[in-house]
């Protein structure tokens, strides 16, 4: 484990992982060789950082199909996420799960789900098993804000808040739904003040401030691990690329480049890194790109699983 | 399997229960939790009493959210516990069918091997007294169509308790489908621990003439409408599945290749169903020589309505069981059984080979 000078530093290293990974993906895709659909986060990776920062390697975290900054925040190989996307045996689940179903159980990583909101409830029931356990760890679940419009997005709120569960609900809200944007989806923006009538503690944040999240959320599962129960953020944010895919699509017409410039003038991997102790910075960075590479050589020479292993694995 | 003599009759609810109380007892890892398994009723008695002896931490209801509850019971399920999820009747599996099939079923394969899904769904059947179009479905077919899941269909107060038992030791989803009027009936149980293999048909009745395939109820209702053709002379041989998958098929394959006929009795609709299913493995069987003679019964092809005068007609009975088999055996059309003698098929209590 890499020991960094500041929380900035470590902030930074966690981003910029995310980030330069993603780009390199999105860089291999037009090859082919990733034999999966992406969903990038591009722009995004900061809320991950902020909050995965606080966790235990016996805590939980849950994401999306959209991923890889969540897997890899809480400990989640870079090598087995890359094989993973390449479809290769020594992927995190031995090219069964692709891009989408990213996990890693060992790292308190859930499984992934690419259908909307579903991995929400799973979350909750881990939080009740760490109750029933009593551990005094804990459970972030992330999701976009269309989840939110899924109805077990509100069951298991209602539930996590009945029985006082230890488990942070974190909606990224990039405000799109695949390519559908907020006001076509929602009669009223106020979905803080909602989760808050399940009566826990709900807060937004409008801007990417990564320090701001950092330090609300540290408080947050300190409580949480003395059974203050569930709590609840919502980070306004922006994603850079399409829904699914490589690139970016501000040509398409459903979303304006303004919007975007305006969040990208807000990179918080550009501002934190301009933070950062210029040799320190160059040292993660130099580190980053040395471990990606070599995820990306580990994946490439990595075999594909036989086919008679399709059979493995059906049943426990 | 136990001695007899620790067994005594024990009613098909009170073997559900003690099933329950006998996983928890063993592994504290086991809790239950569904829409009013803690109430003064106990889900027709089945989980009565649980919360008393186990507290409200193991035992307790749950919002009217099946969906998130389902996906909440197979979280903890992956984190370690043994969760027994109850729902009063099988039409409320339609909200939970995302987690079950997106999640539960696939959880194991799709994260490569390293997540388990140790989760056991009790769900019932209704039948009769106006429980119509959605109190009343057989929708076994849906779940074991899909691989990952394991479907299990108790017809008696035995396999009750002791699927119950082997479901909650089991480290797949597995989805216990009970039957409502199957829940006075009464078996020889036995007082201790034991479980009911899952993959093991159970031949109830032996015989040469032809074989009936029952599931659910339709076993209690197979097996009246075998002792109305051992009076004409015909002997039918009777399979419970015990288990919808995975399937014994190899006890049925032998039996129809004994008899030669097959009657098929699902508690279900037929299109695309599990009688479909046990038909289509015969006609593809390298192993029976001839081809047999097939029959399916089961729902009608409508909604289940309401009124006795209609319900009557929309279920396979005792009655319409043994003119069907009658006419499969002997290819005559020549007897129909007096109305008297099969209404006792629903009121005889069914006490089992055990």
């Amino acid at each position: 484990m890499t020991e960094y000078s500041t929380v900035e530093a470590r902030l930074y290293a966690s981003i910029a992982l995310v980030r330069r990974a993603e780009e390199v993906i999105s860089e291999i895709y037009p090859s082919d060789k990733i034999k999966s659909p992406v969903h990038l986060a591009i722009g995004q990776e900061y809320i991950a950082a902020a909050v995965i920062d606080h966790l235990r390697g016996s805590d939980y975290a849950s994401g999306t199909y959209r991923g890889h900054g969540v897997y890899l925040a809480k400990g989640g190989d870079l090598n087995s996420m890359m094989a993973e996307l390449y479809g290769k045996k020594t992927g995190c689940a031995q090219g069964r799960a692709g891009s989408m179903h990213l996990v890693e159980a060992g790292k308190g990583v859930i499984g992934m789900s690419a259908v909307v909101g579903t991995g929400i409830p799973v979350a909750v029931g881990h939080a009740l098993a760490i109750k029933q356990q009593r551990r005094n760890d804990v459970v972030v679940a992330f999701m976009g804000d269309g989840s939110t419009e899924e109805g077990c997005f509100s069951e298991s709120i209602n539930f996590a808040a009945l029985h006082k569960l230890p488990i942070l609900f974190v909606v990224e809200n990039n405000r799109l739904a695949i390519h559908e944007p907020l006001h076509k989806r929602w009669a009223a923006d106020t979905l803080t003040e909602r989760v808050a009538t399940y009566g826990i503690p709900a807060t937004r944040f409008l801007e990417p401030d990564v320090l701001a999240i950092h330090e609300h959320v540290g408080k947050v599962i300190d409580d949480m691990r003395t059974e203050a129960g569930p709590a609840f953020i919502e980070c306004h944010t922006h994603r850079w690329y399409e829904h699914v895919g490589p690139c970016e699509d501000y040509d398409q017409g459903y979303r304006s480049l303004e919007e975007g410039e305006q969040w990208r003038a807000k990179d918080v991997y550009v501002t934190l890194g301009q933070s950062l102790d210029e040799k320190e910075k160059a040292q993660i960075d130099q580190d980053i790109e040395a471990s990606i590479q070599a995820a990306v050589e580990f994946a490439e020479q990595s075999p594909f699983p036989a086919a008679e292993e399709l059979y493995n694995y059906v049943y426990a | 399997m136990s001695t007899p003599n620790t067994s005594r009759l024990l009613k098909y609810f009170d073997a559900l229960r003690e099933g329950a109380e006998q996983a928890m007892d063993a592994d504290s890892s086991v809790f239950m939790m569904g829409l009013d398994i803690d109430d003064h009723k106990g889900i027709q008695g089945s989980t009565k009493g649980l919360v008393d002896k186990f507290g409200p931490e193991r035992v307790f209801t749950t919002p009217l959210s099946e969906d998130a509850m389902t996906g909440v019971a197979i979280g903890a399920a992956m984190a370690g516990q043994r969760p027994i999820h109850v729902h009063i009747r099988m039409d409320f599996l339609m909200l939970c069918m995302n987690q079950l099939v997106n999640i539960a079923a696939k959880s194991h394969y799709m994260y490569g091997g390293t997540v388990q899904v140790p989760l056991v769904i009790r769900t019932m059947i209704g039948k009769s007294w106006g429980q119509g179009a959605q109190h009343s479905q057989g929708l076994h077919s849906m779940f074991a169509h899909v691989p990952g899941m394991k479907v299990v269909a108790p017809s008696n107060a035995y396999d009750a308790k002791g699927l119950t038992m082997q479901a909650v030791r089991d480290n797949n989803p597995v989805l216990i489908m009970e039957h409502r009027l199957l829940y006075g009936t009464e078996a020889y149980v036995p007082e201790e621990p034991y479980t009911v293999e899952f993959g093991k048909a159970r031949v109830l009745r032996e015989g040469n003439d032809l074989t009936i395939v029952g599931v659910s109820n339709m076993v209690m209702e197979a097996m009246r409408a075998a002792e109305l053709l051992a009076e004409q002379g015909i002997e039918a041989e009777v399979i419970d599945p015990v288990t919808i998958s995975p399937l014994d098929f190899d006890t049925i394959e032998a039996s129809v290749n004994k008899t030669g006929k097959l009657l098929v009795v699902d508690n279900a609709w037929l299109n695309c169903g599990f009688s479909a299913e046990i038909v289509a493995r015969v006609a593809e069987s390298e192993n029976i020589s001839l081809k047999p003679a097939v029959k399916r019964m089961g729902f009608a092809p409508t909604t289940c309505p309401t009124t006795p005068s209609l319900e009557d007609a929309f279920y396979p009975n005792p009655k319409t069981i043994a003119i069907t088999a009658y006419q499969l055996a002997s290819g005559k059309q020549d007897w129909v059984p007096a109305d008297d003698q099969c209404q006792l098929a629903y009121q005889t209590q069914f006490k089992g080979p055990f």
